[in-house]
């Protein structure tokens, strides 16, 4: 699946790095816990979360993931935003909420499981 | 390489929205270095949830990094509470943050065990009242 389509599935608004909606993913994870998907998370490269603070776009980019999805209409600050344009990492902000958004993108085929067989952690 | 390089950052403890920017540095450095993107998950990892401990439990230290031709090794240094109980600390689960912590994604006491995960070897020496220095290596030969 490509960002472009994750936009298009959760009608989310694109904030950072539009040039990078072609790149092509294929696992994600949801959690409001960064120190959970710094423990669980293995290859997955998209993070949806309802948590807004540089941290979140930090532990991305510790774990190398391309896109970060924040659900329930939060709107990251500039600051934030900044951050992730420096890591390269495309942001977007839908309204739907994190069962319905992951939901949505496991039914649509993004599902792949990590290295090690789990399904990607889903707090 | 020859010589070993050398790196320090000193971590500011009073402001969480910057814990984390020597990981970042590091992790940037690396990849100039041309590192394979294992190693520099692995360094990065462990060194930021390194720096976010101090920032969060010990109010902040210095983090120093040396790359050899061995080996890339982590210090990280700070005049905080200490950990009264290493082994307790090490435990998954375990977690003496507060709610305020948790409320911005940290706290589920998995710190401590990812970074002995990612690392091939590392030490805690930590006094109660005086402060706790990790150090953490990964071989890349
Ligand atoms: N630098 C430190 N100074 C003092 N205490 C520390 C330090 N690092 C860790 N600890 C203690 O060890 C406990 C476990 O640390 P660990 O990193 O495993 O979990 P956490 O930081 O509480 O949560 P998480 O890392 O999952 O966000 C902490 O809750 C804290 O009590
Ligand atoms: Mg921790």
């Amino acid at each position: 699946m490509t960002i472009r389509e994750i936009r298009d599935l959760l009608d989310a608004q694109v904030l950072t790095c539009e040039q990078s909606l072609d790149h092509q993913v294929f696992s994600a994870c949801g959690s409001d816990m960064m120190s959970d998907v710094l423990a669980y998370v293995k290859d997955q490269a998209v993070l949806l979360t309802g948590l807004v603070n540089s941290q979140v776009v930090r532990t991305a980019e510790m774990m190398d993931m391309v896109c970060i999805v924040f659900v329930r209409s939060k709107q990251p600050t500039p600051e934030i935003l900044e951050l992730a344009k420096e890591a390269g990492i495309v942001v977007m902000a839908t309204k739907k909420r994190m069962y319905e958004a992951c939901g949505k993108l496991y039914h649509s085929g993004l599902r792949k499981t990590d290295s090690k067989g789990d399904a990607g952690a889903a707090q | 390489m020859s010589e070993a390089v050398r790196f320090h950052f000193d971590v500011d403890g009073e402001n969480f929205t910057s814990a984390g920017e020597a990981s970042v540095a590091i992790k940037k450095t690396l990849r100039q270095m041309g590192f394979s993107p294992d190693i520099i998950r692995r360094v990065s990892i462990a060194m930021y949830e390194g720096e976010i401990n101090m920032v969060i439990h010990a109010g902040g230290g210095k983090a120093d990094v040396t790359v050899d031709s061995e080996k890339i090794e982590i210090v990280l240094a700070d005049n905080g509470p200490g950990i009264a109980d290493i082994g307790l600390a090490m435990q998954e689960g375990y977690s003496t943050a507060p709610d305020n912590i948790r409320s911005l994604g940290f706290g589920a006491g998995m710190g401590l065990p990812n970074m002995k995960r990612y690392t091939d070897s590392m030490d805690i020496q930590s006094t109660v009242g005086k402060g706790t220095t990790i150090t953490m290596q990964i071989r890349i030969a």
